[in-house]
């Protein structure tokens, strides 16, 4: 993904004179340009700083470094430097909630597209596969808004389309499985192992929450029962399904990051997806439990 | 509108008295900047190359908003109720809100981030415009404050003027001098006495080729 994604903006960039980079040490060697390309060190206060400054000019600025430097580090310059100020970018983290975990808990951020909850304005997109980096950041570019792209080390087998709400997956009867960017693999395959007879929905954009898209498919079902699976914070869109659902009597199961651990372990993402029961054997505890009662 | 009226629209603001010594202080240095040596006024706020002037440290900003109103970029009676629901004017500014003004500030240590971003992106554009940034010496005890002072100098941002009201109000006090802060990371330095307006113009127009210039406006209790 980081990869489609750096390859999507330079090419952004030699196609628009607005588009500026702005890094704070990392991924620098994914940017071989002098010119529009701000290496501000590891200073990531400075680093949205400058990107409000140049968006105050007209430029158009992409932000990218790992995830908890992006948006946990220097949140007080997302909410003042570029929304108070009114002004656009486009911020692309890697690492996700804890892609890497040998790295331990300072390099992980399950808890970034909850913080962008705190926020007006932001789009997310959380894509689950490398084919759906280059039109969503493409696009992100190409507007003037502020947009949060969560990339990932970790994919699904296939893409899907982008910036059309959510994609049926899977048809059942018994309610409805939203599945979020890389989980959506884990989910389908643990819908399968239960035989449950459930709707599948795969996101890869998570602000706007397509709201419409999850009340036709509930339409479709003989119970209003939702399970939401997201890669970070349990529970972070589960605001955003209440109001959807806001005239639909419903049943929520949100599955997630656990918010009541504090792990202090390293290990692989796999290690640490069955600890959250975010990999197949937990997803699937879940999906047994919410719908087969 | 002269100088001389300044103390009069100042006075029009009430309310906000623990920070008036604050707003006092930078009296001079605005007046100095918007009357001698900023390309800005209210008939070219929609030019790209307009001189940029951003007040990071936005508490106290009665001051600001006197001479924005002396400079008519506000009507004068727009001060009389000020912080009150439908007035544009808060006890720190916001862009969005009032007319020439850059940046909505506040939280402190902002600015400088913002100034260094500013510079870069009329750079890129090769704009003739300048940048010049408020801040105070309290406010230097923000963190974030010396990121953008390490990146403005290794970058020899020779648009961008910091301005710093030194009228001791940091904690801990800038031991070797606030303007040391700045050379060490490659600014020009000056440091002037801050009621005194041909200094000030005079440091604000200096040349400081392939630098960034910090001037060091200093401000003491009972001047």
């Amino acid at each position: 993904m980081r990869t489609e994604f750096a390859k999507t903006v330079l090419a952004e960039m030699d196609a628009d004179p607005r588009v500026a980079v702005v890094i704070a040490a990392i991924s620098r060697d994914l940017f071989p340009r002098v010119d529009r390309v701000i290496d501000v060190g590891i200073r990531e206060q400075a680093m949205i700083g400058v990107a409000g400054g140049l968006a105050l000019t007209g430029l158009r600025p992409v932000v990218h470094t790992y995830a908890p430097f992006l948006v946990e580090r220097p949140f007080e310059q997302i909410k003042l430097d570029l929304g108070h100020q009114e002004v656009g970018a486009v911020l692309v983290s890697v690492g996700a909630s804890y892609d890497d975990p040998a790295w331990g808990r300072t390099h992980q951020a399950p808890g970034d597209v909850a913080l962008f909850d705190t926020l007006p304005g932001w789009t997310v997109h959380v894509p689950g596969h490398s084919d759906e980096v280059g039109p969503l950041v493409r696009d992100a570019i190409r507007g003037d808004g502020r947009v949060y792209v969560r990339l990932s080390m970790h994919e699904n087998a296939q893409g899907y389309p982008v910036g059309q709400g959510v994609t049926e997956v899977r048809r059942g009867r018994k309610g409805v499985v939203l599945a979020v960017g890389p989980v959506l693999d884990r989910v389908v395959k643990a819908v399968e192992q239960e035989q449950a007879d459930v709707t599948v929905l795969y996101a890869s954009t998570v602000r706007p929450f397509d709201g419409d898209g999850l009340r036709a498919a509930l339409a479709e079902a003989e119970r209003s029962d939702v399970m939401l699976v997201e890669p970070y914070l349990e529970g972070t869109s589960a605001h955003v399904v209440t109001e959807a659902l806001e005239e639909v009597p419903h049943r929520l199961r949100s599955v997630g990051v656990k918010r009541h651990l504090e792990l202090h372990a390293y290990g692989t993402a796999a290690d640490h997806d069955a600890a959250h029961d975010l990999d197949v054997v937990g997803i699937a505890a879940a999906v047994r439990a919410f719908f087969h009662r | 509108m002269m100088q001389t009226e300044l103390p009069a629209l100042f006075a029009r603001m009430t309310g906000d008295e623990k920070h008036e010594w604050a707003a006092a202080s930078t009296l001079d240095v605005l007046w100095v900047l918007y009357d001698r040596v900023l390309n800005v006024s209210p008939k070219n706020l929609a030019d790209p190359g307009r001189d940029r002037f951003l007040l990071s440290k936005g508490h106290g900003p009665m001051a600001y908003y006197a001479v924005l109103a002396a400079k008519g970029f506000l009507e004068p009676s727009t001060l009389d109720n000020w912080t009150e629901w439908d007035s544009p004017l808060g006890q720190h500014p916001d862009r969005v809100l009032v007319p020439g003004v850059e940046i909505s500030s506040g939280s402190l240590g902002h600015g400088l981030g913002l100034a260094v971003g500013t510079a870069l992106g009329l750079g890129v554009q090769a704009s003739p415009a300048k940048v010049f940034v408020l801040v105070g010496d309290g406010e230097l005890d923000e963190g974030s404050n010396h990121e953008a002072i390490a990146i403005a100098g290794r970058f020899g941002i020779e648009r961008l003027t910091a301005v710093v009201i030194d009228n001791d109000s940091a904690s801990h006090g800038w031991p070797g001098g606030i303007d040391q802060r700045f050379a060490v990371e490659g600014w020009a330095t000056l440091t002037v006495d801050g009621r005194d307006h041909d200094a000030l113009e005079a440091a604000f127009t200096a040349e400081h080729p392939g630098q960034p210039l910090a001037v060091v406006a200093q401000i003491r209790k009972g001047n």
